[in-house]
């Protein structure tokens, strides 16, 4: 019924948008970095499960990456606080120590655990449509229910996350958890790396995280519009990425993160040029509802 | 065993050149990554790693050509332009440096997968080395490899040699650099077009990814041994030459280990082990020094309340739970670990009804109760502090004044009789 390009387009929308929301809030927590590392440090978490259970069902997969992306959170914030190691040595150090597990396993155990290392860097966006599950790929199936979960978790937590993301000290003297919010992001963002992993790789789903927040950053300073633009700019460039990969007959994952580099240099040059003929003094105003 | 010898003898061409290449690439990459590290930059080196890709692949459409220098010299090219563009960024917009970084990162790789993958499907057959710029082959190094390698290590090596003493201004205190009219932003230039080097020499050994763990483990790890810059640079390129050693080896016996990660595994083991136990600095040291320091000061605590408790009530020795944690509130797990400690040290003596001070534990407790009420002497009279300002002050010194200063807060206070509460000072 559907053409091999809607449901990459999908699949590659659904990344998007997903990773794109929770990247908003890594950008204005100053936490990208962090995003960068548990999306390399899910890589052992997914060669154990597959080990283990000898397939590539997701629920194993899913459950050794959590596991892994939080292994990660944690080692970053014990290097930090308690050896006292500066924050970008402590995110440095754990995610390639970590990546280099990941790639020792994969390689060693590579009779048994049937993911290349091209797949770790760039996925498989392509085959999506090979494995289906009611005439649906099962990657949408996956890849839609986590975008109603994260959807879920945005408009219910909205209160929270805002709150801990702009004033945690405000956030603390009325009762609400930072840490508790902190550990949710990160699972959400471990749990969305994973699933996206097969199809735009581990690497480069921290594109996919970062660089639409950080646009819709630049154009905006209010969080509700920031998070609609930054799922707009997703869209666009999984449609736009899609076929400037069929024009290239190169990776998809890669034209769509291009599409969206080159969507960022737009805006950027916009400004920068904009503050050079318009030097009106501006105010940086916070973010705001 | 015997195949660790036959690794060290080097009497396999192949061997030596990995070891001999890794050897290199351990110099260059941790004496420049020390300076990165040493200017919070440890993440830039991931940037560069990254965006030396799509540089390499460029570089191969453009000239079509596998030769090693003129794909370096595209990696070094787009490498380079990452670290400008995170520059621009950072300046000219409200995004913080994390993002800018991760954002040029991810675009830069994003490019050059687009860009590998385009040469691939694309038929050329001379594409084939390429694929080794994402995870690296140590395994397999070329001589030509080593010749690039070496010439690298020369040129970092020189370079900080020479401008060993600026380096270390920059890295430690920039404002002072440009205020002695040191021209910074050329040295700046200068050490971050050197790091561009070290990574584009050495991306084909570890790849992309891991890159970044051969500029910054080696140097973290050596941060916990020392607080020397020339020490800190040895120990980290001593750290990551044992790693790649190590590394090597591994994937000598077995050759299904990959040789980039488990040299990465190596160096991070050794950052690991350091940053738990290197002596003074490591966690577990840091750790018993400072259960060391609550016990002594648990057991001055009691041995002062002891020495109080007598001073209240003249003639009385022997005092009671009760009695004592009425004049100080302890908890019960502390008053145990407390007394179980004073009794061992002959300090004090566990009497039938309670306990008593001996002889010792009574010069003790004499001791701090003086340097407690000299001490609120000296900021009462020298300080001009309020008396009722000064007790928890003196409650956190009297357990470090060393005799000397005892002595000299003696003198400049000519002995005094009595304490700004009113209470007489014991000598």
């Amino acid at each position: 019924m559907f053409t091999d390009a809607f449901w990459i387009i999908l699949t590659g929308s659904l990344v998007a948008v997903t990773s794109g929301l929770l990247g908003c809030y890594l950008v204005l927590r100053k936490m990208t970095m962090v995003g960068d590392a548990i999306s390399h440090a899910v890589l052992p978490g997914i060669a154990i499960a597959f080990l283990i259970s000898g397939s590539r069902s997701s629920v194993p997969m899913l459950i050794g990456a959590a596991a892994f992306g939080m292994l990660c959170t944690v080692l970053i914030e014990l290097f930090h606080k308690k050896a006292k190691l500066q924050e970008d040595a402590s995110i440095g150090i754990s995610f390639t120590w970590l990546f280099a597990l990941g790639v020792i396993l994969i390689t060693y155990f590579a009779d048994k655990v049937d993911l290349d290392q091209d797949c770790v860097l760039y996925g498989d966006i392509t085959f999506v449509n090979f494995e289906t599950w009611q005439n649906v790929p099962t990657a949408v199936w996956l890849l839609g229910g986590l975008f109603i979960v994260i959807i879920a978790f945005i408009v219910i937590g909205y209160k929270g996350l805002y709150l801990t993301t702009f004033d945690p000290d405000y956030a603390i003297t009325l009762g609400v958890s930072v840490t508790l919010w902190h550990y949710l992001l990160m699972g959400a963002v471990s749990m969305t790396t994973v699933l996206s992993f097969e199809s735009v790789g581990a690497i480069l789903v921290v594109a996919f995280l970062i660089v639409p927040g950080a646009t819709a950053y630049l154009i905006t300073n209010k969080l509700k519009v920031m998070l609609w633009l930054s799922a707009g700019l997703g869209i666009t460039a999984s449609i736009s990425g899609y076929y400037l990969a069929l024009l290239l007959n190169a990776s998809v994952s890669g034209a769509m993160v291009t599409i969206l580099g080159i969507m960022f240099a737009l805006v950027f040059t916009f400004k920068v040029v904009g503050k050079k003929i318009f030097p009106k003094k501006q105010l940086i105003l916070p973010v705001s509802e | 065993m015997n195949s660790f010898f036959n690794f060290l003898s080097l009497s396999d061409p192949n061997v030596l050149f990995v070891v001999v290449g890794m050897i290199l690439l351990g110099i260059s990459s941790a004496t420049i990554g020390t300076f990165a590290f040493l200017q919070k930059r440890a993440l830039t080196g991931d940037a560069i790693a990254h965006s030396v890709l799509p540089g390499v692949c460029l570089a191969f459409i453009l000239f079509d050509t596998r030769n090693l220098w003129v794909l370096l010299g595209g990696a070094f090219v787009t490498g380079w332009l990452s670290i400008i563009c995170v520059d621009l960024i950072t300046r000219h917009s409200k995004l913080k440096s994390d993002t800018a970084i991760g954002l040029v990162l991810s675009v830069f790789f994003g490019v050059g997968i687009l860009l590998l993958t385009f040469i691939q499907q694309s038929g050329n057959a001379a594409q084939s080395g390429l694929n080794n710029f994402l995870f690296g082959k140590a395994a397999a190094m070329h001589p030509d490899d080593i010749k690039t390698m070496g010439a690298v290590s020369i040129i970092i090596i020189t370079a900080v040699v020479i401008f060993y003493k600026e380096f270390k201004l920059l890295s430690f205190d920039p404002q002072y650099a440009q205020a002695v009219g040191l021209p910074v932003n050329k040295l700046q230039l200068l050490l971050t077009t050197l790091t561009v080097a070290a990574v584009a020499a050495g991306i084909q050994a570890v790849g992309v990814v891991l890159m970044a763990a051969m500029l910054i483990t080696p140097a973290a790890a050596a941060k916990y041994w020392t607080n020397k810059l020339r020490v800190m640079i040895l120990l980290a390129v001593l750290f990551a030459v044992i790693g790649s050693i190590i590394g090597a080896y591994v994937s000598y016996i077995d050759n299904k280990m990959p040789t980039g990660p488990w040299i990465v595994m190596m160096i991070s083991a050794i950052a690991v082990l350091s940053i738990l136990f290197a002596p003074k600095k490591g966690v577990v040291p840091k750790y018993i020094t400072r259960k060391k320091y609550l016990h002594k000061m648990l057991r001055e605590n009691i041995l002062k309340e002891l020495y109080h408790l007598e001073e209240k009530n003249p003639g009385k020795h022997i005092f009671s739970i009760s009695e004592i944690v009425e004049e100080r509130e302890m908890k019960s797990r502390e008053f145990k670990q407390g007394f179980k400690m004073l009794v061992q040290k002959d300090l004090v003596v566990k009497h039938l009804s309670g306990y008593l001070l001996t002889e010792a534990g009574q010069i003790e407790g004499k001791r701090i109760t003086r340097i407690h009420r000299l001490w609120e002497m000296y900021l009462t009279q020298q300080l001009q502090i309020q008396g009722d300002h000064v007790h928890e002050d003196a409650e956190a010194i009297e357990h470090i004044i060393t005799p000397e200063i005892e002595l000299k807060l003696i003198q400049l206070l000519e002995k005094p009789e009595k304490d700004p509460h009113e209470k007489i000072i014991p000598y």
